[in-house]
């Protein structure tokens, strides 16, 4: 099974997010668009170690998992926080910082 | 034979992924993404990846997409029209996505990474992607880096109680609703 078949996978899966990180207004959703553009990168890291036979690689992605799970806590602390002071769940709302 | 499963996997993934963008209610894109992260880790077995297939299915559609499933269910089902709003990014969102794609894909094929494919992946040791082999790299190479995620795990847990967590003299809901329309 030659490589690119991975890497073009993984390119597929990274575009499909950026899209919907693009179009969608939910910050939830945007979120989990997220997650599909990390996923995308960890599926090339993980087909270069294959490539290579090295486990760097490898653990490369097991930081991304770690990285991913601090950004979902922080991002859906922040989407309970302003489910709590009634800010509409709308990016395109959110125009200014306030404190 | 791994040609057959990496088909089917990537037909799942794929289709999980467009369901999480395409779908309105952020609980069934949620839910859409488990299927996408459950053909993904099968993907990753074709890698040899063992350890980091488990690690994904255990801490990724297991840990993570349970928190997901409870936000999701706490600020309620938001059916938002799905082509309503922000008419410019409607229209280059799915554009800027396609040409990266493209780009990306004339990239990878068009690099001289095909000449390494005609003799064959490289040989691997016997137990890799194994979690003795991760673990080993890990703790003994990259011991540094593991520290420093067991740091950003603890500073993202604190950070997560300080975002969420409620005040214990907060006035109730209504009247914090009419403090912050007046402030």
């Amino acid at each position: 099974m030659a490589i690119e078949w991975y890497l073009v996978l993984s390119a597929m899966l990274f575009s499909i997010g950026l899209a919907g990180v693009l179009i969608r207004r939910n910050p939830v959703v945007i979120l989990l668009c997220l997650e599909l553009m990390l996923s995308g990168g960890a599926l090339a890291m993980l087909a270069f170690s294959r490539l290579h036979g090295d486990g760097d690689g490898q653990v490369f992605v097991l930081m991304v998992l770690v990285v991913a799970a601090s950004e979902v806590v922080v991002g859906l602390g922040l989407v309970v926080a302003m489910f709590r002071r009634r800010i509409p769940l709308d990016v395109d709302e959110m125009k200014e910082l306030r404190g | 034979m791994v040609e057959v499963a990496f088909f089917f996997g990537a037909i799942g993934a794929i289709g999980g992924a467009l369901a999480v963008v395409l779908l309105r209610n952020p609980f069934y894109s949620v839910l859409a993404l488990v299927v996408h992260l459950v053909f993904l880790a099968g993907i990753f077995l074709l890698l040899l990846s063992q350890f980091i297939a488990a690690a994904q299915i255990v801490v990724y559609a297991g840990a993570v997409m349970v928190i997901y499933v409870f936000v999701a269910a706490y600020v309620g089902g938001i059916e938002e029209p799905m082509f309503d709003a922000s008419p410019g990014l409607r229209v280059f969102g799915p554009i800027l996505a396609a040409a990266l794609f493209i780009e990306i894909s004339i990239a990878v094929l068009g690099s001289s990474l095909s000449a390494l494919g005609t003799e064959g992946v490289a040989k691997v040791q016997p137990g890799f992607g194994t979690p003795e082999a991760v673990g080993r790299l890990m703790l003994e190479d990259f011991l540094i880096a593991f520290e420093a995620a067991s740091l950003l795990l603890l500073v993202a847990a604190v950070a997560a109680i300080v975002l969420a967590g409620r005040k214990k003299d907060a006035a109730p809901p209504a009247e914090s609703a009419n403090a912050g329309e007046a402030g």
